[in-house]
């Protein structure tokens, strides 16, 4: 009862009325943090579903995939909280080696670097070279603009992309949207969209049908999880304007370093956990500092999220995997319709 | 005394008026030593102290005391620091007085202010 299945099952069992905040599920979710989250798309649902449990089955059929989010890497960061952030991202890579059905694609959402240096860039790269996925997609956090505009992200990570950084593409039926929110930011402000990418944003959706699956990824959360320490986007109620009239939209952010999640209307909103260091529960620190534990602890912080679309019920189901787990022993249910734990404020 | 209180009677006004005419350097030129100095410390993701007055004249310098990098950018383009790892410092020396807000470029919800008069 005491183990991480108990307190997957009892994540999943909380809360079900999607009713609203759940400090006691919050907290559980914060013991659950690190386990890696698996995203199936599943009738255009996020359900949550066991790390190890089930994929195997349906993965063939026409039409099914999976991805992998992972994000926060900061390399070059080397302080306290986590001394090397290389061997922890190579763990990372190793868990979406080792995961049984073969991702797609990743997609990196953001802080590749620390301090955006050249070599930090190199060795991301490197890294990320040992992953077997075909391709992966990237969207810039704060950290990786630092000294150039964001210049020497745009050329070896954004190639193609407009602005500074936002693209769009199809994969089996599902649209995605990398939307960069963390450029020419304003004084008092958080995340920004801006002018530009908001009207690239409404033509980009525009053109698709409303029973199209939506996936927006950005680093900073597109929904306001805690504005003291300026997590959300000031815009972002217009980009999700765009995609109200969709049957199925999927939100996938990182940032926070954490696993937070919330489901309004069609809209599922979801927060992975970084693979270099954790970051305090909104308000229980005195600002959203790298958050120090245990060196035999930090693994269980740190994870990746793996994301499953599913043509038949056509869903989405997450699961996020901490790093520490060895991946057979997680177990949860799939049944569940969603991801109900609205324990956000 | 009583002509002391009438001379600063007087210059007071001038004061004033250094304040609002603040982009014209040739008020601002010879009134101080520049020799002052003043420091901002950054932790926990805030500029303390948040507003800081100083004489014209003063170099203030920022120390970043976080494990995250942060920039000290003035609002309205007068400064702009490159970004500060942990315990870098930056300095910029105000020679007019004024009224100059400035912020986190990575973290804009960190504010401040350097008064100058």
């Amino acid at each position: 009862m005491t183990n991480k299945k108990q307190d997957l099952v009892d994540q999943n069992l909380q809360d079900l009325n999607n009713d609203g905040v759940d400090r006691r599920g919050f907290l559980k979710c914060m013991a659950w943090a690190g386990t890696g989250l698996v995203w199936t798309l599943s009738g255009g649902i996020p359900v949550s579903q066991a790390f190890a449990k089930g994929h195997g089955q349906d993965g063939g059929k026409a039409g099914n995939f999976s991805f992998v989010q992972i994000s926060d890497s900061h390399i070059g960061f080397n302080k306290p909280a986590n001394p090397d952030v290389t061997a922890t991202l190579q763990t990372a890579i190793n868990k979406v080696n080792a995961l049984p059905h073969k991702p797609d694609f990743i997609i990196h959402t953001g802080d590749l670097t620390q301090l955006s240096k050249p070599s930090e860039f190199d060795t991301l790269d490197q890294a990320l070279k040992g992953a077997k996925a075909k391709q992966i997609y990237f969207v810039p956090g704060e950290h990786d603009m630092l000294s150039d505009n964001g210049e020497q992200y745009l050329q070896r990570f954004g190639k193609g992309t407009k602005g500074s950084g936002w693209y769009s593409f199809d994969h089996k039926g599902v649209h995605f949207v990398g939307l960069v929110n963390v450029a020419n930011l304003k004084a008092g402000g958080m995340g920004s969209l801006g002018h530009e990418q908001l009207e690239w944003l409404e033509g980009d959706l525009k053109a698709r049908s409303a029973s199209t699956p939506i996936v927006l990824f950005a680093h900073i959360p597109l929904w306001t999880v805690y504005p003291e320490w300026g997590w959300g986007t000031d815009d972002s109620e217009q980009a999700l304007s765009y995609v109200k009239r969709f049957g199925s939209v999927t939100v996938l952010n990182g940032h926070i370093h954490q696993i937070m999640q919330k489901v309004e209307g069609k809209v599922s909103f979801h927060t992975a956990m970084s693979t270099a260091f954790p970051q305090p529960a909104p308000g229980t620190a005195p600002s959203a500092g790298p958050m120090k534990v245990p060196a035999d602890q930090l693994q269980k912080v740190l994870g990746i999220t793996d994301v499953n679309y599913r043509v038949s019920g056509s869903s989405l189901a997450i699961v996020d995997s901490r790093l520490g787990d060895s991946g057979s022993s997680a177990s949860g249910s799939e049944s569940d319709p969603a991801i109900n734990n609205s324990y956000i404020r | 005394m009583k002509s002391k209180a009438w001379i600063a009677g007087l210059v007071a006004p001038v004061m004033i008026a250094m304040l609002l005419l603040a982009g014209s350097p040739s008020l601002s030129a010879n009134d101080q030593p520049s020799a002052a100095n003043a420091e901002v410390k950054i932790d926990n993701f805030s500029f303390g102290p948040q507003t800081l007055a100083v004489p014209v004249g003063t170099t203030v310098t920022w120390t970043n005391r976080d494990d995250i990098p942060h920039t000290v950018v003035s609002t309205d383009g007068v400064f702009k620091s490159r970004v500060q790892d942990t315990d870098e410092k930056f300095s910029y020396t105000f020679t007019k007085a004024g009224i100059y807000p400035y912020f986190c470029s990575v973290h804009p919800k960190m504010t401040g202010k350097i008064v100058v008069q």
